[in-house]
């Protein structure tokens, strides 16, 4: 009963913070209402059993991605009141596509309500930490890899991405870290020269 | 009792729904990222509610990989956002229709 309590009053804060990053015309109360969706949704993942995921998503999420963006939004310094100049039928798409993909989360919430329940099988240990490790690194150790690779290349692709240097300037500068370095490594300083 | 299986389907295509429409009505490229953002999360609710009703961990650590790919592309996205703005000057993705400067 508290679950089910629980669970209504953190999906409900989640619609409605939702709801408001979308009416939001100002990108930075958007991404206030984003912080409030993802709290929300760690605490449904607590009413889940998934304290890991829980905290991962307050860390990763709220913690990381959601700070990245609040400092892009304040560094850009936007301004939002522009005239409105986009395509007018994107209006109508939206509104289609928004009432088919309600009308098939009903038909979903329906189909899986009708189906009888099988019954929650009550394994504790699934979700904890050292269920998610234990199977990270033994059945799915080359797919933590791949990601490990990914983030790696997500790193590389910012950088080169945002630098700001033509190619001339861009040689001048290895050239001179080049340098930097060979001088270190004849002083013999070797934490210099990594 | 608990809310059963049906419940967080539901919470999870309705916030998928609110992702999807904000993505063709936001004008700014910061919110149609963050529209992404709430589509990924909808997304992992589902994984962590079917890992809780098979009492399998797989689901989470799909979440966890869901999670490693929203980073990345927080990261590659707010590059391409903050190098479009040097460009343009705006954030804005009509601006953004013109390939060559």
């Amino acid at each position: 009963m508290v679950t089910s309590a629980l669970f209504f009053l953190f999906a409900g804060l989640a619609i409605a913070c939702a709801i408001s990053m979308v009416y939001h015309k100002n990108p930075l109360y958007s991404a206030i209402s984003l912080i409030g969706v993802f709290i929300a949704l760690s605490c449904v993942y607590v009413t889940l059993a998934a304290p890991f995921i829980a905290a991962v998503q307050v860390l990763i999420y709220a913690g990381a991605i959601m700070v990245l963006v609040i400092f892009v939004i304040l560094l850009l310094n936007l301004d939002d009141d522009r005239p409105l100049n986009r395509l007018k039928y994107l209006y109508g798409v939206g509104v289609g596509l928004g009432l088919i993909l309600l009308v098939q989360t009903l038909f979903i919430f329906y189909a899986v309500a009708r189906t009888p329940n099988h019954g929650v099988e009550m394994n504790e240990s699934v979700g904890k930490t050292l269920s998610i490790g234990t199977a990270m690194y033994s059945e799915y150790l080359l797919p933590v890899e791949i990601v490990g690779v990914l983030l790696l290349m997500a790193i590389i692709g910012a950088v080169m991405m945002v630098r700001r240097l033509n190619q001339p300037e861009l040689e001048k500068v290895v050239a001179e870290e080049l340098t930097r370095r060979n001088e270190a490594q004849e002083i013999g300083d070797y934490r210099i020269s990594l | 009792m608990e809310p059963g299986l049906a419940s967080y389907l539901a919470l999870s295509g309705i916030l998928f729904t609110i992702g999807a429409t904000g993505v063709i009505f936001k004008r700014n490229a910061l919110g149609m990222f963050m529209c992404i953002e709430l589509m990924l999360n909808a997304v992992n609710l589902t994984f962590v509610a079917f890992s809780r009703y098979y009492a399998d961990v797989t689901g989470q650590l799909f979440v966890f990989m869901v999670m490693s790919v929203a980073a990345a592309e927080a990261a590659v996205g707010l590059g391409i956002i903050i190098a479009f703005f040097r460009n343009r000057i705006s954030v804005d993705v009509d601006d953004a229709s013109i390939l060559k400067n």
